[in-house]
């Protein structure tokens, strides 16, 4: 399957959010690496989403949805930052 | 920042945009309107309750409740044929947004997540449909006499599968001050005088055509997966800073 990216998890993130988490930085808790939520490789399935990290390909962010409420799993996410002023 | 929402939408109009897709216009009263390269995730229900759920750039951008697609047929897809050969005026469809803080252009040189520096030129670059969200910051370029330099490098199979080759044309053709240097590239099929025979973009290629390092573009991809990531590899290789680079990737081809 190919992956999209970051940008694709914007609409499910917000519903759970209320704000758009694309423009902030993850910092991946596996490897260190950062960088914007945008540019995470993803995978969509009708199930969820799965975004990884696009230097060490671990998991950082996995969004599903059962029964009508979304649920998300940050677990390999070692912190997010404000997006960089602009 | 707008927050996103659910928006039911009603389809205004459709027309053919190339041989394999379609533009729709989309009438959404509650649409609080969106940024220069947003998106909204589409969501349609089958009557056995079975939902599914797509991403699609917006074209349009701005104030008001008209929002305007561009949906390329994936073949064998579960949405985009449904969109593209039976979607029909009145029909109404759930529509997410807007969406999307990462990919998108302001007005002013506020490039989102740049620091404001309104002389940096503005690099689009785009293939195949990946040129729908680059639509919608040109065309605010346009709107707003914007003088920003704004170049797009297209990437595109042939004459009839240019997207918005009328609004792209009006916008090379605008006074100067805000006038899109357009570039495209046919990667199959190209028109008699082009200026290059067919092929795909390479690093040469996008070297000579895209605002080269010393003028530090802010530069927006968008496309097949595989495109974006050849592409945005290639910018880097050639010196451009990676945070000045930001993509879009759409999946397959």
């Amino acid at each position: 399957m190919q992956h999209v990216d970051g940008n694709a998890l914007a609409g499910d993130l917000a519903d759970l959010f209320g704000v758009d988490l694309t423009a902030m930085i993850a910092s991946c808790a596996h490897c260190g690496a950062r960088g914007p939520v945008a540019g995470l490789v993803v995978f969509r399935t009708a199930m969820g989403s799965v975004g990884r990290c696009a230097h060490c390909d671990a998991v950082l962010v996995v969004v599903v949805e059962h029964e009508g409420r979304a649920r998300a799993s940050l677990g390999g996410l070692r912190a997010l930052e404000a997006a960089p002023v602009q | 920042m707008t927050r996103a929402a659910w928006h039911v939408a009603t389809v205004a109009e459709v027309r053919d945009e190339t041989p394999t897709a379609r533009r729709l216009t989309l009438e959404v009263p509650t649409w609080p309107g969106n940024e220069a390269g947003a998106h909204l995730d589409l969501r349609l229900t089958a009557p056995d309750g079975y939902q599914a759920t797509r991403s699609y750039s917006i074209a349009s951008s701005g104030d008001g409740t008209r929002v305007v697609l561009a949906v390329a047929e994936v073949p064998e897809g579960e949405v985009s044929p449904f969109l593209v050969h039976d979607l029909r005026a009145g029909d109404q469809l759930e529509v997410h947004g807007p969406l999307g803080a990462y990919f998108v252009w302001r007005p002013g040189g506020a490039a989102a997540g740049a620091e404001a520096s309104p002389l940096r030129p503005v690099q689009l670059i785009g293939a195949g449909s990946g040129v729908v969200p680059l639509v919608a910051m040109a065309a605010a370029h346009d709107e707003g006499a914007d003088a920003t330099p704004f170049r797009l490098l297209y990437s595109v199979r042939t004459p009839a599968d240019v997207f918005f080759a009328d609004e792209l044309r009006a916008f090379a053709e605008a006074p100067a001050p805000t006038r899109l240097g357009l570039d495209l590239v046919y990667t199959r099929d190209a028109p008699a005088g082009a200026a290059r025979p067919p092929g795909r973009l390479t690093p040469d290629l996008v070297a000579e055509l895209a605002w080269p390092v010393e003028q530090r573009p802010r530069i927006f991809i968008c496309g097949p997966t595989p495109f974006v990531e050849a592409v945005a590899g290639w910018l880097v290789a050639a010196g451009h800073a990676p945070e000045a680079i930001r993509t879009e990737r759409f999946g397959g081809a």
